[in-house]
């Protein structure tokens, strides 16, 4: 990517946006999904200066392609500090693309108990839903070639780099 | 039947001769080695050129499980998987069910023997009644009937007032005692030897003195009733030690091992490899290592196959809940010239050990290609190599954990009492 | 003669879990870093990760055992896998089916895991042996040889005390010559780095093979946990405990019962655990059982996540595997 993207800008938005929604309700709880998620969660966390600590989600028991991948390699476990049940939850993400990471932490959220309501911020919206999943805060929303990818690095700077893959992305 | 091997190499340990020499036989036995007799003319030639005629061998311990267990084996199977092997006799030990303690189970295998016509079968009778290590068996009465031996199978007698008793009723008809040695107290439900092996296998272990204690006990006892004994399937340094000494004292006792004992040691039981599950149990490196040195010195005077074949059924379970032993006749040959091969060991001294020593153990006239000895010979190609294959096997029984090891020494001809019992695919007689 | 290490599939995986022996220092860790990751599951309103679901575990116990085969159970169910328990009783007087065809009916269930407990040593191998590709097998303890998720249970244990293994001085006491426990433990130990291993108790009961694996014995008790980390208490068995091997269990307890004063001997941080079930007043007293430096009921709960962690270990291998399910 020839053109950096500012993702203090882009955070800076979101956390405008977020705002009212915060403010109008004392009980939110946001929830970052690991890793990029917590990195951008830990951001809006801050800016939006939310009592609640902020909780992780790690997807990992939760992912559809386990039998096909297997274990991963570690990733911290899920440390929710709060309750879940009736509560806000603010989900939060770094790339939304196939909805499958949306679709697995959905799932594992309720494990945990039953939601008022769940809102979805992401950085970046791209193309290539494979499940009907859409973000309600999103940074920017992007349009890509099918062997492109864009990542977030961090989480100190936090950055977003495009490249180009050799064979077809899977899920994110 | 006249019959001239021309050309081979003759080894016959007995009576020194070691060189290429014809060999000639008339009427079942060894007529001559070198010149020709006269008048001789021989109604089969057959070309010995890089080949080594031996005396046959001879299997001190071979359980046939005829009768008793012939979903295992049978006479017929074993005798013939013996001659292709070039075993020429097989000695078969009396736990065989019934038990070998009367004269009509002696009969019943000779009869099976004789219809079946292929190696020699030997019988060695119970030395106690059912082998139940208490009543002493009609030892007069088994001699009779044609046993070469007496022994009590591999159950030691724990009551050693029994086991002298034993001893000197044996002798009274100048019965050679076999005994394997392992004290039914300290061996009691275990089936491994002690170390770091049996720990991490968490098999409860054999300790050595099971062994030597009995060794010396029977040592002691051979002294004190002047019997002949024979120490069967020795696994330990200790033992072979104390058999040294006590031939050295002038004692006439003789010993054995099994070929299994000097390759396989308790290393080879990791993973639980029920094929390596004998008894006597495999030992450590310095018993294996002591084990060949007293082939090579004649400390212990003969090799066996100790054969025991199995059913698969036998094998297929948990370690502890297996039966043990190897089906050794496939590869009794092949793993004792391998053995000479690697300590350095005189060819002629292996061939003593399969042959002219069993003979002088079970006191046969055989063993040897003197003139007028049985021709039991083996034509073999002895550097000629092959990969041990277990679906290759002869014995009914499979069981033998040598699987792709590559083995010299292929027999070509089998002879018993000069009738061939046995010749090699694509070889010209 | 047979030398490849059954327990791993061909991209070198853990396909079967039968013993710590031949299991390497970063799978081990692997396997306690994802039990972490399922510990703080109790504690969730739905108690179940979805990671299993559709997979059938049948727990095979041919020694019976509430206590472990409860814990399997209830590791695969909060993996969402379907549980079948088959207990299997052969007493040493009867022989009934074959192993190896109860074997083969079972496996016309077609399921994708076997957990066995058996009382012969090298059960589970020659179950992993004999049992069709595409299935798993865990052992659940046999005979005296092995009883490793029990270990890596207790090691998770250590780990949540204890920074590092390295440094640490462990004392396993008890039977250990009958012990499949400790086995696994001392095999685990090893390979995650323990310096200091020691095993304490009388000499019927040390197998002379302890020296030679670097475990340092005594017979005394005090000196055998001075200064030490970590006392595992093992359990004496019942027909242990008079006979040609013990007088009584009396005397045992005189001598190497734990008490708090003989505590006293080990660091003041030092943690005390015991795989149970527990024998008071013969392996260990009540006040130090009950006491603050007990973890045993710990031991029990991190049991569950622990097992959780090699089920999916096992069962989810993973892509390019021929043996995957």
């Amino acid at each position: 990517m020839s053109d950096v993207i500012n993702v203090d800008a882009l955070l800076a938005r979101m956390a405008d946006t977020l705002r009212p929604l915060v403010e109008a309700d004392g009980n939110v709880g946001m929830i970052g999904i690991r890793t990029g998620g917590v990195w951008v969660a830990e951001q809006l966390h801050r800016a939006l200066g939310l009592e609640q600590g902020l909780g992780a989600l790690n997807i990992n028991f939760y992912r559809d392609d386990f039998t096909r991948v297997g274990m991963h390699p570690q990733v911290t476990p899920s440390d929710l500090p709060f309750g879940v049940e009736d509560r806000h939850i603010i989900l939060v993400d770094d790339v939304l693309f196939s909805g499958r990471t949306i679709r697995a932490a959905l799932n594992e959220l309720f494990d945990y108990g039953r939601p008022a309501r769940v809102t979805l911020a992401t950085l970046v919206a791209r193309n290539g839903r494979d499940l009907p999943i859409q973000a309600d805060v999103v940074g920017t929303h992007l349009n890509l070639t099918a062997d492109q990818y864009i990542k977030l690095n961090g989480p100190e700077p936090l950055e977003l780099a495009l490249a180009t893959r050799l064979n077809h992305p899977s899920n994110s | 039947m006249r019959i001239e091997i021309a050309g081979a190499e003759v080894i016959d340990p007995k009576n020194h001769v070691q060189g290429v020499f014809d060999l000639f036989i008339a009427d079942g036995l060894v007529a001559a080695i070198g010149e020709r007799p006269d008048g001789f003319t021989a109604d089969q030639r057959i070309d010995g050129k890089s080949l080594t005629a031996v005396p046959g061998f001879i299997e001190l311990s071979a359980k046939v499980r005829e009768p008793g267990l012939e979903h295992k084996a049978t006479i017929q199977s074993e005798s013939y998987a013996a001659v292709a092997n070039g075993i020429t006799t097989l000695c078969i030990p009396p736990d065989t069910i019934p038990v070998i303690d009367s004269p009509a189970v002696v009969e019943l295998i000779e009869k099976r023997a004789r219809e079946v016509n292929l190696a020699r079968i030997e019988v060695i009778g119970a030395l106690t009644n059912g082998l139940g290590s208490e009543r002493l068996a009609e030892m007069f009465a088994l001699r009779e009937a044609g046993c070469i031996a007496v022994s009590n199978a591999d159950r030691t007698i724990a009551n050693s007032e029994i086991m002298r008793r034993a001893l000197e009723y044996a002798t009274t008809f100048n019965l050679t005692v076999m005994t394997q040695c392992e004290d039914p107290w300290l061996s009691a439900r275990r089936v491994v030897h002690g170390g770091i092996n049996s720990f991490s296998l968490g098999l409860d272990p054999i300790p050595e003195s099971a062994e030597t204690i009995i060794v010396a006990r029977d040592l002691l006892l051979a002294e004190q009733t002047g019997a002949r004994v024979h120490f069967c399937r020795l696994s330990s340094a200790r033992s072979v030690d104390m058999i040294r000494h006590a031939k050295a004292a002038g004692l006439p006792v003789t010993a054995d091992v099994a070929v299994h004992q000097l390759y396989l040691t308790q290393a080879s039981l990791d993973g639980f490899d029920t094929r390596c599950h004998v008894r006597p149990p495999l030992r450590r490196e310095i018993d294996r290592t002591a084990l060949r040195a007293g082939i090579a010195d004649g400390t212990i005077d003969a090799l066996t196959a100790d054969h025991q074949p199995h059913d698969t059924d036998a094998k297929l379970n948990p370690f502890a809940e297996t039966e043990p032993g190897i089906s050794g006749l496939d590869t009794l040959v092949g793993l004792s010239l391998n053995v000479g091969h690697e300590e350095g060991i005189n060819v002629a001294r292996i061939v003593e050990a399969l042959s002219s020593a069993p003979a002088a153990i079970t006191q046969l006239e055989r063993g040897h290609l003197g003139p007028g000895a049985p021709a039991d010979v083996c034509l073999l190609a002895l550097d000629e190599t092959r990969v041990f294959d277990e679906q290759q096997m002869y014995s009914k029984g499979k069981n033998n954990p040598f699987q792709g090891l590559t083995l010299p020494g292929r027999v070509t001809h089998t002879f018993v009492g000069g009738t061939l019992k046995y010749q090699r695919e694509n070889t010209t007689p | 003669m047979r030398s490849a290490n059954l327990q791993l599939d061909a991209h070198g995986r853990l396909k079967h879990f039968l013993s710590i022996d031949g299991l390497n220092r970063e799978l081990l860790h692997q396997i306690l870093d994802t039990a972490a990751g399922f510990a703080g599951i109790g504690g969730r309103a739905v108690k179940k990760v979805p990671l299993l679901r559709g997979k059938t575990i049948i727990n095979l116990f041919f020694e019976p055992s509430t206590r472990t085969r409860t814990t399997f159970e209830l590791a695969a169910m909060r993996l969402s896998a379907d549980v079948l328990n088959i207990d299997v009783q052969v007493s040493s007087t009867t022989k009934g089916e074959s192993l190896l065809d109860t074997l083969r009916n079972l496996q016309a269930m077609h399921c994708d895991m076997f957990v066995v407990r058996h009382q012969s040593s090298g059960a589970a191998h020659f179950i992993a042996r004999n049992v069709q590709r595409t299935v798993s097998v865990i052992n659940g303890g046999d005979g005296r040889h092995a009883h490793p998720t029990q270990a890596m249970l207790d090691m998770f244990t250590i780990a949540h005390h204890k920074k590092t293994f390295e440094d640490l001085s462990v004392a396993i006491v008890g039977d250990i010559s009958h012990s499949r426990v400790a086995r696994s433990q001392i095999s685990a130990l090893k390979i995650l780095g323990v310096k200091d291993i020691r095993a304490v108790g009388p000499k019927t009961l040390l197998p002379s093979a302890l020296e030679a694996l670097g475990v340092r014995t005594f017979t005394d008790l005090t000196e055998g946990i001075r200064d030490v980390d970590v006392v595992i208490m093992l359990r004496l068995q019942r027909e242990r405990m008079s006979g040609p091997v013990l007088p009584s269990s009396h005397e045992y307890f005189q001598v190497w019962g734990l008490t708090a004063e003989r505590l006293e001997a080990a660091k003041a941080d030092a943690i005390v655990m015991h795989p149970g079930p527990l024998n008071r007043g013969v392996e260990i007293s009540s006040d130090v059982a009950d006491g603050g430096r007990s973890v045993i009921l710990q031991q029990v709960s991190f049991g569950i996540a622990v097992r959780m962690a090699v089920m999916s270990i096992v069962l989810g291998r993973g892509a390019g595997n021929p043996d995957a399910n």
